[in-house]
């Protein structure tokens, strides 16, 4: 018997961004390509090679809109903070009260990932633990640190009752957070689910990539030039951080409560590359990015040439080429018959396992607003980018143009895959 | 310190954690943390934190289990205090 699969549609975005925080701003910023990229004198403090990155502007004013001073005693913990934002931003703007006394929701849930949660509390706590102190941690330790940090503190908050989970996939994170709600609602277990990731901000979260080398260190003088994706120049990825969220819904309880409908996920595809055939724990295996991609247009009842954009992951490091070939081989569409394709880290940098969700909030505004949003930074186009598509097809400024279905993608450490299909509705 | 100004000092102290304005604003020695705040169970750790930031002492695990009321919580403060 087959059984009948729910349409999904998006009905709720919050983001909280280096460039911007709130859904209008956010939609100003991508729309004028402002950079949220800025010198960061405590990196530069400790040594790091990249002292440049991405923090969302947040004013102690603006934190006691979401938290109360009880929640905000002895917090610590940027990405929950972020993700607390966002989410309760993409609840609101789906229609929904944020109310303590409301009954609990066993209609809606939550996926709502993170990389690692609260760095920061985790780093005071450990120095107390050291010192012999560990009655002194206070009771928020635990909440903040554990990585259903930010799921445990929003599903309290909104008084979820269905599913209420944190999945952690690298950079891959957000993007599959999405996927996972998806079909949360599509197989007919929930009705709504609440979607998104966060990922802290700071020396300790970044540290580890800085070791690596893989954060460019040529723009410390000229922060919003850093971050570089396709660009000939580019040198290594801008660390960002913050929150996307998305509020995910049956197609058949949105129209009944005549709700605002941003656009409909088709479906999507995640795998792995399983550190083989090229794939290692930091890059990919080629033939799985392509798989993954192919196999997101199947699960979407959608073909290839049907494709008008693309949001990549494109990180601005060496990697960005094999990723364009990727798409290339995977739609099999190249030159002029590529889709326009733009990544949204040449302003933001990249928000690590943040980056898939604050992507597909701006990768759904596009399909709202129909527009695609420039590429910064990439005024010298690899030419590795240029001999497999046209370079039409990667816009440097705002374009108004008519879109129907927009692929996003994310790849992340582990040799991980998820890529996700949209259509306006 | 005399009882009024140890009451007024503790007052300080659990306002952040207390859920219940109305029993808060009749706080006398009777008054229960739990029972009639409404302080979260796990916030009477961070009650106890503050406690020994503000007056200087060290809580025990024994007296900490005991410090469920107002009272309670006078008199393991004096008796610290005093020792």
């Amino acid at each position: 018997m087959k059984t009948k699969k729910n349409r999904v549609v998006i009905t709720g975005m919050g983001v909280v961004a280096p460039n911007a925080i709130g859904l209008e701003n956010f939609l100003s910023a991508i729309q004028q390509g402002t950079s949220g990229i800025r010198f960061q004198q405590n990196l530069a403090d400790l040594n790091f090679s990249c002292c440049i990155g991405g923090i969302p502007q947040v004013s102690e004013a603006l934190k006691s809109d979401y938290l109360t001073p009880l929640q905000l005693r002895g917090f610590n913990s940027s990405g929950i903070l972020y993700g607390c934002m966002a989410g309760m931003d993409a609840w609101k703007d789906a229609g929904f009260p944020i109310d303590e006394n409301s009954r609990t929701d066993y209609d809606s849930g939550m996926v709502f990932g993170t990389g690692t949660s609260g760095i920061d509390k985790f780093r005071e706590a450990v120095y107390k633990l050291d010192e012999g102190k560990v009655k002194r941690l206070g009771s928020t330790a635990v909440v903040q640190t554990m990585a259903s940090g930010i799921s445990a503190y929003l599903g309290g908050i909104l008084g979820l009752g269905n599913q209420v989970t944190t999945n952690s996939s690298a950079c891959t994170t957000g993007t599959e957070a999405l996927l996972m709600g998806f079909e949360r609602i599509q197989s007919g277990k929930a009705k709504k689910m609440l979607v998104g990731a966060c990922s802290d901000h700071g020396p300790y979260i970044w540290g580890g990539f800085d070791a690596m080398r893989v954060m460019t260190y040529k723009h410390n003088n000229s922060p919003e030039k850093g971050s570089r994706p396709m660009s000939a120049s580019a040198s290594g990825f801008v660390p960002g951080s913050g929150a996307g969220a998305l509020v995910l819904e049956s197609l058949e309880s949105a129209l009944e409560r005549e709700a605002n409908i941003y656009a409909e996920v088709l479906g999507g595809g995640i795998n792995s590359g399983g550190q083989r055939g090229g794939g290692t724990m930091t890059a990919p295996n080629s033939e799985a990015v392509q798989k993954c991609i192919a196999n997101a247009i199947k699960e979407a009842n959608t073909t290839a040439e049907k494709i008008d954009a693309i949001n990549g992951h494109l990180t601005a490091t060496s990697k960005d080429p094999v990723e364009i070939e990727n798409w290339t081989q995977a739609l099999d569409r190249k030159g002029k018959d590529f889709p326009y394709i733009n990544s949204l880290k040449s302003m933001v940098g990249h928000c690590l396992a943040a980056a898939g969700a604050i992507e597909s909030v701006a990768t759904v505004l596009q399909l709202k607003h129909q527009f695609v949003f420039p590429n910064t930074n990439c005024e010298d186009l690899h030419p590795e980018i240029l001999k497999r598509i046209d370079s039409s097809k990667i816009p440097t400024k705002a374009m108004k143009t008519e879109l129907n279905i927009i692929a996003k993608a994310s790849f992340g450490f582990g040799d991980v895959n998820g890529c996700v299909i949209f259509k306006r509705y | 310190m005399n009882r009024e100004a140890l009451i007024t000092t503790l007052k300080k102290i659990v306002k952040p954690y207390i859920q219940d304005e109305e029993a808060f604003a009749n706080l006398t020695e009777d008054t229960d943390f739990i029972n009639d705040l409404k302080i979260n169970s796990a916030n009477l750790v961070d009650v106890v934190l503050d406690v020994e930031d503000e007056f200087d002492i060290e809580i025990d695990n024994d007296s900490m289990e005991q410090m469920l009321s107002v009272k309670v919580a006078l008199d393991i403060i004096e008796s610290k205090l005093s020792q």
